[in-house]
């Protein structure tokens, strides 16, 4: 099997897996609970989130957990919003969010919020003087997520961060759901004030998420209940979860700067095999090594349709996506493509594919033999190039 | 920016003439373990100062730690560049730039150590403050005021170009007072009374009494992160958990409700001064502060004074209960210390506790108690734990 979608999902570690079995099965107890075993279960619970607070450089206390990336988000985003609404009512946001990150916004702009979406460029970047100039006194929270979950492009967010260090009171939201575990990640020196990231994205469980939230910022709580996690998130700690996601932060973190190297690598290798050998190819981002997630590739062949070209994929046992998985059942041209100025026909023909801390590098060279012969012949069935 | 070393200067430190030596080889050695988790760094001494070269650490991270240290009284990030006065305007001139947006106003200062540099201080000062006002625009020189010091220093070979100092914490470096035993409850108090006491140099033995199952693992797990917090100013802390079921047992079986507080703590002050002389420690320090409740009138000081001859430190003797709180939040105990576990103090709470005890009637009270022994029992069948600064959690193996 070839699996390049692991910015849709990964597959979980077998040594993170042992760990929440061996969680799941021995340290049961509710942390909450006042007896010893609840004792361990907490403590448990604060080890995994010691091990989060060191690799963002942040304190324990500044580490919430969540149920994924989507909660994450939006207890982000609506956390602010509904905590500093006395302050201001405008958010500032890009066109190129994930949903979960976007669709909060538009949710926030039916309830009256006012909402600025900041265009990217034609490589998938968004220009933090842009954001500056949709700045005003009423602005309370500025959202960019660090690399994009369709073209892997990598934001401005160093540049953001400093732009925002003279507007004291607007506050920084970063989804570094695609770059945490794969890329750098320094909330405090990048002036980052809240920051998701999600277990499944590098090789941890789903349905577990973690919130950096710098100190002293007041959070809306979404869940209220039996008040855990400071009462900024209630409801019972997802124990093996969590102890699955601190386990999959480790792991990560002794691999991805070797992977990094390596999946670079590879990636440029593959798009030169793609622009060799193939027509009506667009590479889709910014190609620049720095500038964009060695980790991602999008790849448009206008004409056709990315569903096909997954289905025609599938068949020969290789897994990439059309758009980003979650909204990849619609039969909707991707906004980040179209925002970035691609034509519906360009981006309904787009394919992302993406690698993990476990890709092996035949399995790209092997895709790209695949697309050899499966994209000619489609597009000769397909008449509309 | 990019900084290659942070200069620290200690104040107070170079007053002290007799001491002086020993004062700054603790700190020396007080920054060294703080900043051993970057093992690149060295702290170079220098006249009135030290120098923590950064080798490529980010300096940001090495000041929050520095921050951290007794002892520092100021801390700048600075340059050092060859000493050559048109590498010195340069370097100057970019610590402007850096700035001009929040400065209007800038003072050069220098130093020269080395005689041989051609240029006398007010020379140096004038040839860089004249080419800054050359290079940018709407910044003056203020020598009286100004929001920017840059302070140039030549030093031989190399000179250090830094501007406005980041305040440390100031005190003095923990060791130099010797050792203290703090009765550490898990309340908001204590700690910052510890925190106070190491601000002048003292070293901290902590002791807690534990009552479970009146109290339970969690007040216990508590002091152990309220303590294992104060490590980050403090260094190691030795911290002692006392069983003290038996005797608030006994107490409570045998003695008048409303002396059980006074008699509780004159237990506590025993088996601390039993500890502190067994751990080497001259004081014991406390959390209390005058009047705030019960048991911390003076004619209650009195009666619980009386069975040690040890000094009781009360460094939070003058505050107010905000002013305690505030500092507990600065410092960052204050989350912890207000979590709701019941601590021994509250269990067996009283109606009406004495709030002017009598000595002789505490005494006589007393006397129905095998003092001596539970005392005895309670030393040897205390706990120790050995907290360190940055250590990891090892009760589980998973990460």
């Amino acid at each position: 099997m070839i699996y390049l979608d692991n910015s849709a999902t990964s597959r979980i570690d077998s040594e993170v897996l042992s760990v929440m079995t061996e969680v799941m099965q021995d340290i049961f107890a509710n942390p909450s609970s006042l007896h010893g075993l609840g004792g361990k279960a907490e403590r448990l619970v604060n080890a995994a989130r010691e091990v989060l607070a060191r690799q963002l450089e942040a304190s324990t206390n500044e580490i919430y957990f969540t149920s994924g990336g989507t909660e994450a988000n939006n207890l982000a985003i609506k956390g602010i919003a509904f905590a500093y609404q006395q302050r201001g009512s405008h958010l500032i946001t890009t066109q190129i969010e994930h949903p979960s990150v976007y669709d909060v916004h538009k949710q926030l702009e039916e309830w009256g919020w006012k909402i600025t979406y900041i265009s990217a460029n034609e490589k998938g970047k968004v220009d933090p003087a842009d954001i500056e100039r949709a700045i005003t006194d009423e602005t309370v929270l500025v959202s960019v997520m660090h690399v994009n979950n369709e073209t892997g492009t990598i934001q401005p967010i160093q540049e953001i961060g400093q732009i925002l260090q003279s507007y004291p009171k607007i506050f920084f939201h970063v989804d570094a759901v695609q770059s945490f575990g794969k890329l750098p990640v320094h909330p405090k020196q990048w002036k980052i004030d809240l920051l998701s990231l999600s277990g499944h994205k590098f090789h941890g469980p789903k349905g577990v998420g973690a919130l950096y939230l710098r100190q002293g910022i007041q959070l809306s709580p979404l869940m209220v209940g039996g008040g855990q996690e400071q009462g900024i998130r209630s409801g019972t700690l997802n124990v093996p979860g969590i102890a699955g996601l601190a386990k999959a932060a480790t792991l990560a973190d002794q691999k991805r700067v070797e992977k990094t190297k390596k999946v670079l690598k590879w990636k440029l290798s593959f798009l030169e095999q793609i622009k060799a050998n193939l027509d009506n190819v667009m590479i889709n981002g910014d190609p620049t090594p720095n500038e964009s997630s060695p980790y991602i590739i999008n790849l448009s062949f206008p004409g056709l349709k990315s569903e096909v070209i997954v289905h025609s994929l599938e068949t020969k046992n290789c897994y990439v996506s059309s758009k980003s998985a979650c909204s990849s059942r619609l039969e909707k041209p991707s906004r980040v493509l179209l925002d970035m100025g691609l034509t519906p026909r360009e981006a309904l023909g787009s394919i992302r594919i993406s690698m993990g801390l476990d890709t092996s590098e035949s399995e790209l060279v092997e895709l790209a033999e695949l697309l050899k012969t499966v994209i000619p012949s489609l597009q000769h069935i397909i008449k509309d190039q | 920016m990019r900084y290659d070393c942070i200069l620290i200067r200690y104040g107070e430190l170079a007053l002290k003439k007799k001491n002086r030596e020993i004062f700054i080889e603790q700190l020396v050695k007080n920054i060294e373990e703080k900043l051993a988790i970057f093992p690149r760094v060295s702290v170079i001494r220098a006249r009135g100062r030290l120098f923590v070269e950064l080798n490529g650490y980010n300096h940001e991270q090495v000041i929050s730690r520095l921050k951290e240290v007794f002892g520092i009284v100021g801390i700048s990030p600075a340059w050092k560049v060859p000493s050559e006065i048109d590498r010195l305007k340069e370097k100057a001139l970019e610590l402007v730039q850096s700035q001009s947006a929040q400065i209007s106003t800038f003072k050069v200062v220098s130093k020269r150590t080395d005689k041989q540099f051609p240029y006398r201080s007010d020379q140096i000062n004038r040839e860089i403050g004249g080419f800054i006002l050359s290079q940018i625009r709407n910044v003056k020189v203020d020598v009286h005021h100004p929001d920017l010091f840059i302070h140039v220093e030549v030093r031989g070979r190399f000179s250090y170009i830094y501007g406005n100092d980041i305040l440390g914490l100031g005190g003095l470096p923990v060791g130099v007072s010797g050792s203290v035993m703090l009765l550490l409850s898990g309340g908001i108090d204590s700690p910052v009374a510890g925190y106070l006491t190491s601000k002048r140099g003292g070293k901290l033995c902590a002791v807690h009494f534990h009552s479970f199952p009146f109290t339970s693992e969690r007040a216990k797990q508590k002091v152990i992160d309220l303590a294992q917090h104060l490590t980050r100013y403090v260094g190691t802390i030795r911290l002692l958990v006392v069983p003290f079921t038996e005797i608030q047992t006994q107490i409570n079986e045998h003695c008048y409700s409303s002396y059980s507080i006074t008699i509780m703590r004159r237990f506590m002050i025993r088996i601390s001064e039993s500890l502190a002389r067994k751990h080497g420690c001259l004081a014991l320090v406390t959390g209390e502060s005058l009047g705030q409740v019960a048991s911390q009138t003076l004619e209650s000081m009195n009666v619980v004074n009386a069975v040690t001859t040890l000094p009781i430190l009360r460094p939070l003797i003058g505050m107010d209960k905000l002013e305690i709180i505030n500092l507990a939040k600065e410092i960052g105990t204050y989350e912890t210390s207000i979590l709701p576990y019941e601590d021994c103090c509250t269990v067996f709470l009283p109606k009406a506790p004495k709030t002017k005890p009598q000595l002789h009637v505490t005494e006589k009270q007393e006397k129905l108690l095998n003092i001596e022994q539970l005392v005895q029992e309670a030393v040897e069948k205390t706990e120790i734990i050995d907290l360190s600064p940055d250590q990891e959690n090892k009760e589980f193996s998973y990460f």
